[in-house]
């Protein structure tokens, strides 16, 4: 199986990192964006968990513990088999 | 007494913070690699600045799991004092051994300068030789410093008072010009609910020698000692 995280900034944190990309697509005529916020991606390989609902508990803990910080981040995530 | 200083791969400040601690206040020092599963014989430890693990994934991400770490935490959680800077606060926030978090700088800029930072408590271990409001000239040297929590917490960190150094002007005004990264209440440092875990940005290590630029450093890791001699 493979599950993808997406790791974001939570809405009430600032992201000067986004603005400034943002500023920059902006100033290559791209009005119609009005906001950009920048994120993380995750790919892992899981291997040798045989059902999705387990699979799932495993993706939701280790994106808890490792590749989120709580306080700043959330996620979201799909698994592919 | 003894005074140990955590090497994790990537850390840079332990050095600075060995020979500051063993040299220009004189203590007892050890290297403590992060890889040692348990720490003994020691009353106080240094979480150092640098760039543990490259600041792969996020800055102390990855060395908040390193087996030191549990020994760490069992050291507070018995009443140790444990210093963090720089990297070494972003490693106890992220080990929630203190709260919030350190995100990158609001000017997207890595800050490299000394600045004033106003002594909000000195009730702690590592601030009771300093005066209420006492003004120390520190350097910083980070990306990644802007301290952030919710309101509810920093509410609660003001309150309790929890709140240790603030950055300020060189008179001690609180005020956005002298924030140098956008953190929270300009805070510079904070500690826990016990006192015993102090979590810095600025270096006093790099600010304990004249030669360097300013003595106000060393204050810190005196406070430190007279509190150890005292235990």
């Amino acid at each position: 199986m493979k599950a993808n995280v997406i790791v974001t900034l939570k809405k009430t944190v600032l992201d000067p990192q986004g603005k400034a990309i943002h500023h920059a697509i902006q100033s290559l005529g791209h009005h119609a964006v009005t906001e950009v916020r920048q994120g993380k991606f995750f790919e892992m390989e899981i291997e040798g968990i045989a059902d999705e609902s387990t699979a799932r508990q495993e993706v939701e803990r280790i994106a808890h513990d490792v590749l989120t910080n709580p306080v700043i981040e959330e996620f979201s995530y799909e698994i592919k088999k | 007494m003894k005074i140990g200083v955590v090497v994790f791969p990537g850390s840079n400040g332990d050095h600075d913070a060995y020979h500051v601690v063993g040299k220009v206040v004189g203590k007892p020092v050890e290297f403590i690699w992060h890889e040692v599963d348990r720490l003994t014989g020691l009353d106080a430890v240094i979480l150092p600045g640098g760039f543990s693990y490259g600041d792969y994934l996020r800055t102390g991400a990855i060395a908040r799991f390193s087996p030191v770490m549990k020994a760490v935490r069992q050291f507070a959680v018995e009443g140790g004092l444990v210093l963090g800077i720089c990297n070494g606060f972003q490693i106890l926030c992220e080990a929630g051994l203190l709260p919030g978090a350190l995100m990158r700088n609001r000017g997207l800029r890595f800050i490299c300068k000394h600045v004033y930072m106003r002594t909000e408590n000195v009730n702690t271990p590592f601030t009771l030789s300093l005066r209420p409001g006492q003004v120390l000239k520190i350097p910083i040297a980070h990306m990644e410093g802007n301290y952030f929590a919710d309101e509810s917490t920093l509410d609660s960190l003001e309150a309790h008072p929890q709140v240790v150094f603030r950055y300020s002007t060189a008179d001690g005004r609180i005020n956005d010009e002298a924030n140098p990264n956008g953190a929270a209440r300009n805070i510079a440092g904070i500690c826990n609910d016990a006192g015993n875990v102090l979590g810095m940005m600025p270096h006093p290590e790099r600010a304990s020698e004249s030669v360097l630029g300013s003595e106000d450093g060393r204050l810190i890791f005196e406070s430190m000692v007279s509190n150890l001699v005292v235990r």
